[in-house]
């Protein structure tokens, strides 16, 4: 690792005043990403701005039909949150298998979509749960904030707050896992709210990273059941192709996993 | 025997040091005025070193020395060596190219050293290293050995035309083809079997400290053979005669055959301490392991079996290309040769096998004996040739084995092993029983109104272990004799030294030696300790690889063990007054047999160093050691059968037993044996769903992470099902086979046979990856 300057930061305004002081700092999270990659020599940031100690940021509210997870709060403490579990169990079980142990006693939901990996769980639940990202300055509705590999709405110096779901009236979230880093080789969230719209997002798919998958939504608009899916078509054009997962594998795996998530769905 | 004797499950003496975090490793070791050293790699699969500009490195803080692959020619450093010389049909020597531990003209794979920073810290020379300008001009790379055999591939090396090693041969063709000219049916099977990354936890490292007033190295290494370390970097690389060298293997984490063999580094690192006049201390980090510890497997073969009309097997024809990378490393060509093609036999009686194996330079990391070398290979290849067999005659996969099996010994094969002893029928009906194997049509129905495709798959291994006689692998070409040696020193109060040339590395040596000597004397095993690891305290041993250390090794530690009960028995005798035939030793002490007379070791012990009152001439002290070379290799043999289900919508496998039966003689510790065949069963099944080194047409390495190289982790197997049925090796007197190496050998043939009966196609290459059995399921 190159020679930095760690900031712990106590509160969101320091975070952002000590972010302005420097040449090229980089906001610390949960540091899954972050630290792997200025161990490799692949980022090297004049300063490391620690988040995940602010009080603010920390913590869920269930209020009437909005769900809030603040954003430097664990995947171990979403996992574990009674009103998760209550109001969006989806949100419990995807964090459930997220990463390993380690990863989950260590990684925050705001770190996972400002990082925006293409392969992440979480942007897929924002995406399909139509939530909203509150950030210092601003909300981002979480179709706006998605902007394709690696890159969000997030202005220089912005940070996530907070991160709001409508409660769904049913959501379900299904994913395969790589068989290497345990990202989502693909995972696919399925959502109705409560006006009975269909929201459907895939992740670990799509070459631009979360993509909403209207084929499905329709699908399912038209009839919530896993054989509505039975004779949708994902293309493989654009999808992701690797050693673990041809773009053909792929959308077999966008449809299978959506089947399974409406079947998971509560 | 004691409750610590052989035969006892007793817990490991070592996993206290481990578990509690004071193992002693490599890196664990500081010493005073050491400095560090991060090696500059070549980020190309193929180029020349055009030159190498170090003067900005050099003006960075804390930067020592920064040493390049031409100051190490310079300094006539040899090159590294491969230690068996295998001749082709030709009757010509292997082509071998030149491999210096630092290039100084062409790199040949992604990750070979051309230079070499020494600085004060490991980030320091980490950070001047980025400084060091390399010019490469990039040349044509060939990763691919088929693409590598063909006409106007790139060349590698200039000793080696056509990129060909060698093309050698074995068994008897003229038998063979007269055996499929009267076939009743031939099965033809191409399998492909893939390159695996070693992956102990424990990287590789080395510390070397030179001592300029006496001309004396150390190198701490993590070996498993620290005194064939020794004789290597001695008798070869011209770094230092042999009593002017030591070599320290401390605590290491794990090997598989992957330190086995001498590395760059650890030459680098001895001629670098003495040109700096500072240890010099080099830890590999998890990348460098993917891009330089030696591979394992990567075959491809073409193999056709000939049956008479009774489903009798006639014949065996093998055609193998092996992938040697781009060098030839320690023991890599005996790996698809000897230790392969020598096992084609398997547990079957074939009258005729011809088998031919072509060894290929591509531009890719080496490769070499890892965990079975060869003989996963072999025992792959034939199983699952007797599961296509079963389903293109059409009768029971077991059956087929059972009425092919060896049931007479000693057996010779047509392929120079000849088996000693063996029940292949009694672990073939052990894992059946264990599997429930009449019952699974009823399951596999039941599974299918599940919408779940199940799948049973059978794979009968036998493996040569216990390596080996000296006079027979010298023969076939072997540049080592593969004896072992054992002393055993009693202390002045009793308490026992053992040392062995055997290296644990995480095969529990510690607490098996020990039960030999419990078991022998009736003392318990904390009055034992194991030395080893150290080639200034054990005066010679060839370590441990090829599932040898209890065969071979612990045979050595009994034999001088005998000596020295001898002499005890003289000295007892005589503080007795009473005839040597007459004393036993139990519990700890010296008897005489039929009266209470008896003295205890201590006291012998204590004797034979008081030396006032021994028998007439005899020399005081009680140390013995001995050396035991094998008569023949062990055959470790057995049947492992797994059950499992496949997921048609994602391909996924999942298992649903796993039952192992091997016939390993004679166990001395059966919990550390159960451990054993977990981690083998483990990397076998790794192979079989997960683990695969690729690289890209170009010779980048597509899979030098943890984020790609898909390990086995704990949810990704079963709880084993295990089993023993014995018989005793006649070969060593403790009737033991070995058992390290079994489970790496047998499982990966069990779950591809088991995936393909499931899905009901017979071609699916390793590692079956969701994907590949999903598109496997749906191609036409």
């Amino acid at each position: 690792m190159y020679q930095t300057t760690y900031h712990r930061a106590s509160s969101v305004d320091e975070a952002v005043s000590l972010f302005g002081k420097s040449s090229e700092a980089k906001f610390l999270a949960g540091g899954q990403t972050l630290l792997p990659v200025m161990k490799q020599r692949l980022a090297a940031p004049s300063d490391v701005i620690d988040l995940g100690k602010i009080k603010e940021l920390q913590g869920v509210e269930l209020s009437g039909d909005v769900l809030t997870i603040k954003a430097a709060t664990t995947y171990y403490d979403i996992m574990t949150n009674a009103d998760v579990k209550k109001a969006i169990p989806a949100i419990a079980y995807l964090t459930s298998v997220l990463g390993d142990p380690a990863v989950r006693y260590r990684g925050t939901i705001g770190g996972s979509i400002a990082n925006n990996d293409p392969a992440a769980d979480f942007p897929a639940a924002l995406l399909a749960l139509g939530a909203t990202v509150k950030t210092n300055k601003r909300s981002i509705s979480a179709d706006d904030f998605f902007k394709g590999l690696f890159t969000t709405a997030l202005e220089d110096g912005e940070i996530i707050t907070a991160v709001s779901f409508p409660v769904p009236a049913k959501a379900g979230y299904e994913k395969m896992r790589h068989p290497a880093s345990r990202f989502a080789l693909t995972g696919v969230f399925v959502a109705q709210t409560k006006s009975g719209e269909v929201r459907v997002a895939a992740t670990g798919a799509s070459q631009s990273g979360v993509m909403r998958v209207p084929a499905i939504e329709a699908a399912l608009k038209a009839n919530w059941s896993p054989s509505a899916i039975d004779n949708v078509t994902i293309s493989a054009s654009g999808l992701l192709a690797d050693i673990h997962g041809t773009a053909e594998y792929r959308a077999n795996l966008v449809k299978v996993m959506a089947q399974r998530a409406v079947a998971a769905a509560r | 025997m004691g409750v610590e004797g052989i035969g006892a499950r007793v817990v490991r003496k070592e996993d206290k040091r481990f578990i509690t975090g004071k193992g002693r490793y490599v890196d664990d070791i500081k010493l005073t005025g050491m400095t560090h050293a991060h090696f500059i790699r070549s980020p190309h699969a193929h180029a020349k070193v055009k030159g190498i500009d170090s003067s900005a490195a050099l003006k960075m803080p804390g930067v020592v020395a920064v040493l390049t692959g031409k100051q190490l020619v310079d300094d006539k450093v040899g090159n590294l060596i491969c230690g068996w010389a295998i001749t082709s049909k030709d009757g010509s020597p292997m082509k071998m190219g030149a491999w210096p531990a630092m290039a100084p003209e062409t790199v040949r794979f992604v990750g070979q050293a051309v230079a070499v920073v020494i600085a004060e810290s490991k980030n320091l020379a980490r950070d001047a290293a980025e400084a060091v300008v390399v010019d490469y001009e990039e040349l044509p790379a060939v990763a691919d050995m088929q693409a590598a055999i063909k006409a106007g591939a790139p060349q590698l090396h200039p000793e080696a035309p056509g990129n060909q090693v060698y093309d050698w041969v074995i068994g008897d063709e003229g038998a063979t083809d007269a055996a499929f000219a009267k076939a009743a049916n031939v099965v033809k099977l191409d399998v492909t079997n893939n390159r695996l990354a070693p992956n102990a936890m424990e990287p590789r490292a080395a510390i070397a400290d030179y001592d300029a007033a006496e001309e004396h190295f150390t190198l701490y290494t993590t070996s498993q053979n620290p005194h064939v370390a020794r004789l290597v970097l001695s008798a070869f690389y011209n770094i230092a005669p042999e009593h002017k060298l030591r070599v320290i293997a401390p605590d290491v984490g794990g090997g598989f055959g992957s330190k086995i063999f001498i590395y760059p580094e650890e030459m680098v690192a001895l001629w670098a301490s003495k040109k700096v006049g500072r240890p010099v201390k080099w830890t590999g980090d998890r990348t460098e392991a993917f891009l330089t510890d030696a591979h394992g497997r990567d075959h491809i073969t073409h193999a056709e079996m000939a049956f008479d009309a009774n489903n009798k097997i006639i014949g065996l024809k093998v055609k193998t290309y092996a992938n040697f990378g781009a060098y030839m490393s320690l023991f890599s060509s005996s790996v698809p040769t000897y230790l392969y093609a020598t096992l084609l036999s398997g547990q079957y009686n074939i009258p005729a096998i011809h088998a031919e194996v072509v060894g290929v330079y591509t531009n890719t990391t080496p490769v070499d004996a890892y965990r079975g070398a060869g003989r996963p290979e072999a025992s792959y290849l034939i199983e699952r040739l007797m599961e296509t067999a079963a389903r293109q005659l059409k009768v029971d996969p077991a059956e087929l084995r059972r009425s092919n099996f060896i049931t007479q010994f000693p057996h010779q094969t047509p392929v120079i092993m000849a088996y000693d002893t063996g029940d292949f029928n009694a672990s073939l009906d052990a894992a059946m029983k264990a599997i429930d194997y009449a019952g699974f049509p009823a399951r596999k129905a039941k599974a299918k109104a599940d919408g779940k495709l199940r799948g049973i798959g059978v794979s009968c291994y036998i493996e040569a272990c216990g390596i080996a006689p000296s006079k027979a692998v010298g023969s076939l070409g072997a540049g080592v004799g593969l004896w072992e040696s054992a002393e055993v020193r009693v202390n002045p109060v009793g308490t026992i030294e053992i040392l062995t040339g055997s290296h644990s590395h995480g095969q529990g040596h510690e607490t098996t030696f020990c039960q030999l000597v419990a078991e022998r004397l009736g003392i318990p095993i904390s009055q034992v300790s194991i030395v080893h690891g150290d080639t200034d305290k054990v005066q010679f041993g060839m370590g441990t690889y090829g599932s040898r250390s209890a065969a071979v090794g612990l045979t050595a530690i009994l034999k001088a063990m005998e000596k020295m009960e001898s002499k005890a028995k003289k000295i007892a005798a005589h503080a007795l007054e009473a005839s040597e035939a007459d004393i036993v030793i139990e519990n700890g002490e010296f008897k005489v047999t039929g009266t209470d007379k008896a003295i205890a070791l201590p006291m012998v012990a204590l004797a034979a160093y008081t030396a006032h009152n021994l028998p007439d001439g005899m020399e005081p002290g009680l140390k013995e050691s001995a050396f035991y070379d094998p008569t023949n290799f062990t055959f470790p043999a057995g049947t492992y059968i797994c059950e499992l289900e496949v997921d048609p919508g994602t391909g996924k496998t999942s298992f649903v037993n796993f039952v192992a039966a091997d016939d390993f003689g004679r166990l001395i510790n059966p919990m550390i044996v159960e451990g054993q065949v977990h981690g083998g069963l483990v990397q076998g099944i790794g192979q079989a769903l997960l683990e695969h080194a690729i690289y890209d047409a170009n010779g980048q390495p597509v899979t030098a992470s943890f984020m790609d190289y898909a390990m086995p982790r704990a949810d990704d197997v079963p709880s084993f099902n295990l089993s023993h049925t014995t018989t005793l090796c006649p070969g060593n007197p403790l009737g033991i086979k070995g058992c390290g190496e079994a489970g790496a050998i047998g499982a990966s043939a069990a779950v591809i046979n088991a995936i393909t009966d499931a899905i009901g196609k017979n071609t699916l290459e390793m590692p079956a990856t969701p994907d590949r059995v999903w598109r496997t399921i749906h191609a036409a």
